[in-house]
């Protein structure tokens, strides 16, 4: 597509994520990178990410990430966040916590670095390393006291599913004795590793209810001490999410190899073939690409989306949910009561809490070579696990 | 919190960063995980939250940045308003 010929108007990328690795000494279930990331294994050289810094911040971007995989294991990593300082970035690290020490997060300080964001997998060692595949929760608590030491906002991110979900309370107990400044409760995104993985993860109503509340209460009780966010499990909602603000907004995520994507799962998404940073700059892969165009705007929408007074406020929903449920990414996000597939969803999540839970299988090299790819779906198809 | 007076001296809480962006032709806050953009007035009080100046002498800078403003007691209402706003936000503390 000719630059000038988008369907709709172009707004600048403010939120870049740079992914500057798949490599990770953890091994989450959940894991929103690619079931395939072991194949992955040109990543971008140090003078490429200085580059896609420089032009993303041309294109107008502000909010900057640096995540994986586990971005610590670039030793660029400082350099980077330097020179993502010199050009006016607000720069956040988002990271296991493993591969620093005291003297490395002090050098991130010094580097330039705004803020840190620490997951952790559990409040407690046993369930947390056992999640985590590693030895890391001990490690992880002395990283956030470090982050604190050295005068950074403090983060602290647990993700949400059914082996974890009665810990809410302790999360925030954990968070507010640690000084977080803000805490993430994110319900598991079922992508990547975390759709494989559904049938183990996915907590039932009931326990998503009590942890609503729980979470609410802890909002209130900490008000004054730290922010705290709840990410809800969309799969019991009426309405879908607006991912990622809307395909092309204001999202853009460079993965290791270079591949630019309007959101990380978005590689599972048949039948579009992504730009690299390699072979075009952002502002062409940004305003002109088609992958970039394809579900920019309303114009590709079908009904029920296309006449629904709603669109505006949640884009259809999101394109990569839309594909794993139904088979199709044109077609409105499932999760929404007015999709004519609604009912997969919902008999899928009612059947969460009632089947007997599913053995783990751990986001590591082994397993990212025998699952390497997403099963693909039909609208036709029988899964046992959806209705 | 006790309400702000004109001696009152605020700054922008340190987890946030105020910045120009000329692409967006306004002042952006950036914090953990979000960003505001701000519209032209809230922009230029809150650049002048530096922790030292008194909520007085904000008002008088913007007095001569907006001549045109009323009466110097309805800029005085429209700042201390936008001030306790930013300060329930979380944005301004006091010193
Ligand atoms: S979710 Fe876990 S395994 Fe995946 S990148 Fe983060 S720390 Fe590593
Ligand atoms: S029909 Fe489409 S646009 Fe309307 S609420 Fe549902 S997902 Fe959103």
């Amino acid at each position: 597509m000719k630059a000038g010929s988008a369907p709709f108007k172009v707004s600048p990328p403010l939120w870049l994520l740079a992914e500057l690795t798949y490599a990770c000494p953890l091994q989450c279930p959940y894991c929103s990178n690619p079931l395939a990331f072991a194949r992955y294994r040109a990543e971008l050289d140090t003078a490429s990410w200085l580059r896609v810094l420089r032009e993303a911040r041309a294109l107008g971007a502000c909010q900057l990430g640096f995540s994986g995989g586990e971005p610590l294991t670039r030793s660029d990593l400082e350099v980077l966040i330097a020179e993502a300082r010199r050009l006016g970035y607000y720069s956040n690290l988002i990271t296991s916590g493993i591969g620093m020490d005291a003297r490395r997060v002090a050098a991130l300080r010094n580097a330039g670095l705004d803020h840190i964001q620490i997951s952790f997998q559990a409040s407690e060692p046993v369930l947390n390393d056992y999640l985590a595949g590693t030895q890391a929760f001990a490690h992880k608590l002395e990283m956030a006291r470090q982050v604190k030491a050295n005068g950074f906002p403090m983060v602290l991110c647990f993700v949400i599913h059914r082996h974890n979900i009665e810990q809410i309370e302790l999360f925030c107990e954990l968070a507010s004795r640690l000084g977080a400044d803000y805490v993430e409760l994110a319900n598991t995104q079922y992508h990547g590793w975390a759709w494989l993985n559904r049938q183990a993860l996915l907590p039932s109503r009931a326990q998503l209810e009590q942890a609503e509340a729980t979470a609410h209460r802890c909002q209130q009780r900490y008000a004054s001490s730290m922010k705290i966010l709840y990410v809800v499990a969309d799969y019991f909602e009426q309405r879908p999410k607006a991912c990622v603000n809307g395909w092309g907004s204001v999202f853009l995520d460079i993965a290791p190899d270079g591949t630019a994507l309007p959101c990380h799962s978005a590689a599972e998404l048949p039948g579009l073939s992504f730009p690299n940073v390699r072979n075009a700059s952002l502002a062409e892969i940004w305003r002109d690409s088609a992958a970039f165009n394809r579900f920019r705007g309303f114009d590709w929408m079908r009904e029920p989306c296309r006449s629904c007074p709603e669109k505006h406020k949640d884009f259809g929903g999101c394109r990569c949910q839309a594909y794993l449920l139904t088979g199709d990414p044109s077609n409105a996000d499932p999760v929404c009561a007015k999709s004519p597939e609604h009912q997969r969803v919902v008999a899928f999540a009612s059947a969460a809490g009632n089947t007997p839970a599913r053995p783990i299988r751990f986001r590591n090299n082994r397993n990212s070579r025998i699952y390497h790819s997403v099963p693909e779906r039909s609208a036709s198809e029988h899964d046992p696990s959806i209705g | 919190m006790t309400a702000l007076t004109a001696q009152t001296i605020v700054r922008l809480t340190p987890t946030y960063r105020l910045q120009w962006e000329q692409m967006q032709d306004a002042y952006v806050l950036l914090y953990p995980d979000g960003m505001v953009t701000l519209n032209a007035t809230a922009g230029e009080i809150l650049a002048r939250c530096d922790g030292v100046h008194s909520v007085a002498e904000i008002i008088a800078d913007l007095q001569r940045l907006y001549p045109a403003a009323d009466a110097a007691t309805q800029l005085t209402a429209d700042v201390l308003e936008f001030m306790e706003v930013a300060r329930n936000e979380g944005w301004l503390g006091t010193v």
